[in-house]
């Protein structure tokens, strides 16, 4: 096992000139933080796909109750009418060519039996009204429900976060022990009492869900600002005399959004499920109004006879479920400086 | 570690105290009486009425009877199911909720623990992928929603599993699915995360060098420390276990005790839903707590202390 040693030259051994100017240039681009976080956000396909659902999504609720054509006045004689779509409806894998399946396995179609011309895209339920545009109208307003309370919730528990991290002692002591004692009762149950006494309503749920949601916020605030607050730029920004105010709002902020922005993409998913949930048990949105969670309560009632009710409001929620949840674990691996590689 | 339990047990019975009274004082603050429903009651008759469930009284007296009552494991009686005890629907109750619950977490923790172990250890292949879709799809559709297409699809359409009740075993197959996705997927989630932590340690190289196979380096040296986090989420999945019965009883039609919170709400039922709010919190506070314990005892690394680090 002798290996044969080749024959280097000497002139290989000789030191290589440095150019000392050289050491010092930056070979990229300096990225802003964004820029940074843009760039890893786009390597994460499920996020980029998810950051283009939810935009539909969103466009839906805002124009998609005017697009179908139909308002949502009732009709009885149009009640229950199953989805058809007229540019599909001879694809046999899809479910909108108007006809319903009886439990016996007979095929039922209303659109020919009660001689109804017109298509409605996602059918009608019991009253007639047309679904597509209740549909989008419902998932403005879960949305509405649900970004209102995610910006109550920041608001107080930056401020609650940042007070109580950034004066410590005794305040620090107080305020952390009040939200142990909170975090120690569930969220249903004070959820549920709040709506109780407050009627359900749009307003009611919001507060509630505010009300709850605010101490995941506070704690990781709290947690940033105590590791922020002892660090060279606060100190000199203390002895130059900027207010306290001024400190927490000027320049620990400015290093916090991240974490911040993380925490708000998996509050407003969280607000969704707690405004469905609650009109699912019966305390939701009293009608005429809709949401996604009374539309699902709606459609499970009838699950049997007209599945498509249910089935229809069941895939968004999930949809605007999974990709806010998709988009914040993108961005919690893109903004968390811990990650940086 | 005495000190800081005592302090913890002290918190916790602070935190239940807590719970009841705010539980009690929101309950009285509740537009609409018990009694509004039956519109044939005269104003006398509701007079009586009132003055039977001790409702004449002032509020305070009204608290501090409640709070003497609950201290002696009294929780009042039931407007709506004529006189029953509220202990005595809950302990009726109680067996369907506890069976499913504990079925769910079980069946959650193990499922979701080897999921995410095949993911870590089968790392971007399509057996990661699944799992870690099944994950995030476990995580993010809502449990009813889950268990309302559970019954639709498999009980309705296929019709391999009853539709709803609770009338034997294999009626609550379906709604421990239904509970259980959610615990899948987080300890799915977290186990992956861990796992791969775990199996790039140096102690794991040493154990592949001195020739362990991979099944034994995988389930006897790595598994064991990757399991310690995850004893961490047991806490919150055990609560969303609880919000999660409330719906899915529902669904299926389960005689439990969420579905009877439920009917309690819709008819204010005052004494039912304190009792079951109570229940309820208490059951989360010392959850939580045990978790914590729990979690010192596996893991000695971890020292109890305030709980500030």
């Amino acid at each position: 096992m002798v290996n044969p040693i080749k024959r280097i030259p000497k002139e290989m051994f000789e030191p290589k000139r440095v150019d000392e100017s050289l050491a010092e240039k930056i070979e990229k681009p300096s990225l802003s933080f964004w820029q940074d976080a843009w760039l890893r956000v786009k390597k994460n396909k499920a996020a980029i796909v998810s950051v283009v659902v939810l935009t539909l999504l969103i466009i839906m609720a805002l124009i998609g109750p005017y697009l179908s054509g139909h308002t949502v006045q009732q009709n009885v004689e149009h009640a229950n009418l199953p989805p058809r779509i007229a540019a599909v409806a001879d694809v046999s894998w899809l479910p909108f060519d108007g006809t319903l399946k009886n439990r016996d396995g007979a095929i039922l179609t209303p659109y020919e039996d009660r001689q109804i011309t017109e298509s409605y895209w996602f059918g009608t339920d019991s009253l007639g009204r047309d679904l597509f545009t209740r549909l989008w109208l419902g998932v403005r307003i879960s949305l509405f429900i649900a970004f209102l309370a995610t910006a109550i919730d920041m608001v107080i528990g930056v401020s609650y976060g940042a007070i109580s991290g950034y004066f410590g002692g005794r305040v620090d002591n107080i305020m952390q022990r009040i939200i142990e004692i909170l975090s120690g009762i569930p969220n249903l149950v004070i959820v549920i009492l709040l709506i109780l006494i407050l009627e359900p309503g749009i307003l009611a749920i919001t507060l509630a869900l505010a009300l709850t949601g605010w101490v995941t916020m506070a704690r990781v605030v709290r947690g940033q600002v105590l590791k922020l607050k002892n660090q060279e730029f606060a100190l000199a920004s203390k002895t130059l005399g900027a207010t306290d105010y001024r400190i927490i709002f000027k320049h620990l902020m400015p290093n916090m959004v991240g974490v911040i922005i993380v925490n708000m993409m998996f509050t407003i998913p969280s607000a969704i499920f707690f405004e469905a949930f609650l009109s699912f048990i019966g305390l939701g949105l009293k009608p005429p109004n809709a949401s996604l969670g009374t539309l699902i309560e709606d459609g499970f009632r009838v699950m049997l006879l007209y599945p498509y009710m249910l089935i229809i409001p069941s895939i968004v929620i999930s949809l605007l479920m999974v990709t806010f949840n998709l988009l914040g674990d993108g961005l919690r691996d893109a903004l968390d400086p811990k990650m940086r590689d | 570690m005495v000190g800081y339990l005592l302090k913890r047990i002290g918190l916790m019975l602070l935190t239940l105290f807590i719970v009841i009274s705010l539980t009690f004082f929101l309950m009285k603050l509740i537009p609409g009486s018990p009694f509004s429903a039956a519109a044939k009651l005269n104003e006398t008759q509701r007079a009586i009425m009132a003055a039977k469930y001790g409702l004449d009284q002032p509020v305070p007296v009204q608290y501090l009877k409640y709070m003497t009552n609950v201290l002696q494991g009294d929780l009042g009686v039931s407007f709506q199911f004529s006189n029953t005890p509220v202990t005595e629907l809950i302990a009726k109750r109680i067996g369907p909720s506890a069976t499913l619950g504990l079925q769910a977490m079980i069946f959650g923790t193990i499922f979701g623990i080897i999921l995410g172990v095949i993911a870590a250890l089968r790392q971007n292949t399509w057996m990661d992928y699944g799992s870690t879709l099944v994950a995030v799809l476990g995580k993010s559709i809502p449990s009813f929603v889950f268990a309302a297409m559970l019954q639709y699809f498999i009980a309705v359409r296929l019709g391999w599993f009853p539709v709803a009740f609770w009338r034997g075993y294999e009626y609550s197959i379906l709604p421990t699915i239904a509970l259980a996705i959610f615990p899948i997927s987080i300890a799915a989630r977290f186990m992956r995360t861990e796992m791969i932590e775990v199996l790039s340690s140096d102690y794991i190289v040493l154990a592949r060098a001195k020739g362990a196979s991979s099944f034994e380096v995988a389930f006897k040296h790595a598994l064991r420390n990757a399991l310690i986090p995850v004893v961490t989420v047991l806490g919150p999945l055990a609560v969303s276990l609880i919000t999660g019965s409330l719906v899915v009883e529902r669904v299926f039609a389960i005689p439990g005790l969420g579905e009877q919170f439920v009917t309690s709400i819709n008819v204010l039922d005052y004494p039912v839903i304190m009792g079951t709010t109570i229940l309820f919190a208490a059951l989360f506070i010392f959850v939580v707590l045990i978790v914590d314990i729990l979690y010192s005892i596996i893991d000695p690394r971890i020292r109890l202390s305030g709980g500030e680090n």
